[in-house]
């Protein structure tokens, strides 16, 4: 009786998190806008918990006073501390992109997927209404709605939903395609002939192929939440009592903040909003890279 | 076969003017504001008269605006006077039609994007080609990223930061406005030389925001176009690195940018308004944000649907062109 040959499995599988470390070594900009972000979080997270709110709204503190050590960005025109708005205005600003990005996410995903799968009438009208909405400055009808508003009636919830009614037309037609070619694959006719019903097949067969497109699109739809929404309130649509970070801008502008020497007051919140987006847009090219390798650096 | 396509295309961009319109229609109708009740609302706070004469004056300009009739109706009317390139008057700037306000403020908007959209696609491109051909210099190669790295600063943050350094820090170039105050408009050189220098921090503020995305889809399309066949074997003819990088991979790569730049304007005319906004300069974008502010609804109309056509039209030609520029396409 010969004893087997005993090979020794001291292989080291590494784990989940460190197979992840290692991929973020590679993906830079993916790395880099995590961290960013993460940063970002740590700062609105904890703000949040040590300022004291009403700072951030008008006739708190003394007003027009220059970064120092007890207002270390400075106060502005209307008695409000600069440090408490920035952590109030990014609270408000992810709280509008998570909402406007998750609904528009969610809305691109179901759209996408029952006009690719089904195909037929239903995937005509969806395509169609989208590609004639695409042509159409969409912010120039987010000006249009959030015009159109009481001001009184405007918040921080009603920005979310004025960016998120014309913006998931992107999403849909990205997921639409991918299930599209996702849907002549082989493993979902295997799946098909073995008796799956459309919704197994498009949750269990379908749906986790698609997770790296939908996350992208998820932080696209952020991006372009939060922009818009940035955009919107540069121009004195938006909620005003709230210091959004484009709302400081827009009053710091509206009273001359650089033509009477508070250069403070403007640049706080632009350097901000450049962070928000700078990770954003780091984070959505290193996901691209993620959901399609074939797009992976040739250099 | 051609004509074909080309009505095909009329149809839908005509399509897509119907549906830019209903929208813009719908929107102020579902609001809860009433823009004439609003406007002598204020002019009745000022002083004048009292509110009988309010209701009464209101349901007069309502009559005049056709206002008091159904919905449908009113929506009729407006689709009938769209086609017919009448776009009504303005409420707040009465006498004044919706076009010759538009034609007041359109040179200036013209103006500022002509020269900011072609700057950026050709800066842009220029130095996306070269950071990704392999024979330029590193220097130029790495001039590159820094640009890329731009794409994070939309323009009217980069106005910010314009406005901060270059106006109020080294106090060389105006902050604001059209022309110093206390000029009166004019032909003179120095009027025109003082618009220039107020134009060039806005203009500067879309260069710089919009370049970005230019330098990274060019450096993508380049990295391509090296692998293809007839640039190796234009190599291998030994024919001159200028010559290859102009004639075989310049001209082949700017192809899908040009498509690219009818979708950039879009996001130009955009970044625009904003940016005129900021700089308190006239054009369209301003003539929009005062028309919001009061609630003047066909001049809100005007300006949406104006730039809507003008960019769906766009849109058209440049596809429309585009067999022009591609031969391939042409014979296909």
């Amino acid at each position: 009786m010969s004893t087997p040959l005993v090979v020794s499995q001291e292989v080291l599988v590494p784990g989940g998190f460190e197979l992840a470390l290692r991929y973020l070594r590679r993906n830079k900009s993916l790395a880099v806008g995590i961290l960013l972000m993460l940063l970002l979080t740590a700062f609105t997270v904890i703000g949040m918990l040590t300022i004291d709110v009403s700072h951030a709204y008008p006739l708190a503190v003394r007003p027009k006073q220059p970064p120092s050590m007890t207002y270390l960005l400075g106060t502005d025109f209307f008695g409000r501390d600069l440090f408490s708005e920035m952590v109030v205005g990014m609270w408000q600003t992810a709280l509008i992109g998570i909402l406007a990005g998750g609904l528009g996410t969610v809305i691109g995903v179901i759209l996408g997927f029952v006009s690719a799968y089904f195909g037929g009438f239903v995937d005509a009208i969806i395509k169609g209404i989208c590609q004639i909405l695409t042509p159409i400055p969409v912010f120039l009808i987010q000006v249009v709605i959030a015009g159109s508003l009481d001001k009184r009636d405007v918040t921080i919830y009603t920005m979310a939903f004025i960016v998120l009614a014309l913006a998931w037309m992107w999403p849909t037609l990205v997921i639409r395609s991918q299930v599209l070619t996702m849907k002549e694959r082989q493993f979902v006719a295997v799946a098909k002939l073995s008796g799956r019903n459309d919704l197994g097949i498009i949750f269990a067969e379908i749906m986790p192929n698609l997770l790296p497109f939908i996350a992208a699109a998820f932080v696209g739809q952020v991006f372009s939440a939060v922009f818009a929404s940035f955009y919107l309130a540069v121009l004195g649509l938006g909620p005003l009592r709230e210091p959004l970070l484009g709302n400081i801008i827009w009053a710091a502008q509206s009273q001359g903040a650089f033509f009477n020497g508070w250069w403070w007051w403007p640049i706080w919140p632009a350097i901000a909003m450049v962070l928000v987006l700078g990770s954003l847009a780091l984070i959505n090219m290193g996901l691209d890279e993620l959901a399609n390798p074939r797009v992976r650096k040739t250099e | 076969m051609r004509l074909v396509s080309i009505l095909r295309r009329l149809g839908f961009l005509l399509l897509v003017i119907w549906a830019a319109s209903t929208i813009t229609f719908l929107i102020p109708r579902i609001s809860p504001r009433n823009p004439v009740r609003e406007r002598f609302g204020e002019l009745a706070r000022m002083g004048g008269f009292t509110p009988t004469d309010l209701d009464k004056i209101v349901a007069s300009f309502s009559a005049k605006f056709g206002l008091n009739k159904p919905l449908w109706r009113q929506y009729l009317d407006y689709i009938g006077s769209v086609a017919r390139l009448d776009l009504g008057v303005s409420m707040n700037k009465f006498p004044k039609t919706v076009w010759q306000l538009l034609m007041e403020s359109l040179p200036w908007t013209i103006g500022l994007l002509l020269v900011a959209t072609v700057f950026s696609f050709v800066i842009g491109n220029l130095l996306g080609a070269v950071a990704a051909w392999p024979r330029s210099p590193r220097w130029l190669r790495g001039l590159a990223t820094p640009f890329v790295l731009l794409m994070g600063v939309p323009p009217v943050l980069m106005g910010v930061f314009l406005m901060f350094f270059v106006a109020f820090r080294l106090k060389i170039l105006p902050m604001g406005n059209a022309y110093s105050i206390g000029l009166i408009p004019n032909w003179s050189l120095g009027f025109i030389i003082d618009v220039l220098k107020h134009q060039i921090l806005p203009a500067l503020s879309l260069i710089l925001g919009t370049v970005g995305s230019w330098v990274l889809s060019m450096r993508g399309m380049g990295v391509t176009i090296q692998g293809e066949d007839y640039v190796l074997f234009a190599e291998h003819k030994g024919l001159n690195g200028g010559t290859i990088f102009r004639d075989y991979y310049l001209r082949n790569a700017l192809l899908p940018q040009v498509t690219g730049l009818a979708l950039a304007v879009g996001t130009m005319v955009t970044s625009g308004i904003v940016i005129e906004q900021f700089y308190g300069l006239p054009g369209i974008g301003s003539m929009l944000y005062d028309a919001i502010k009061v609630n003047d609804f066909l001049v809100i109309y005007g300006v949406v649907l104006f730039i809507t056509i003008a960019i769906a039209l766009l849109m058209v030609v440049v596809e429309m062109l585009y067999p022009l520029l591609d031969p391939r396409v042409r014979q296909k």
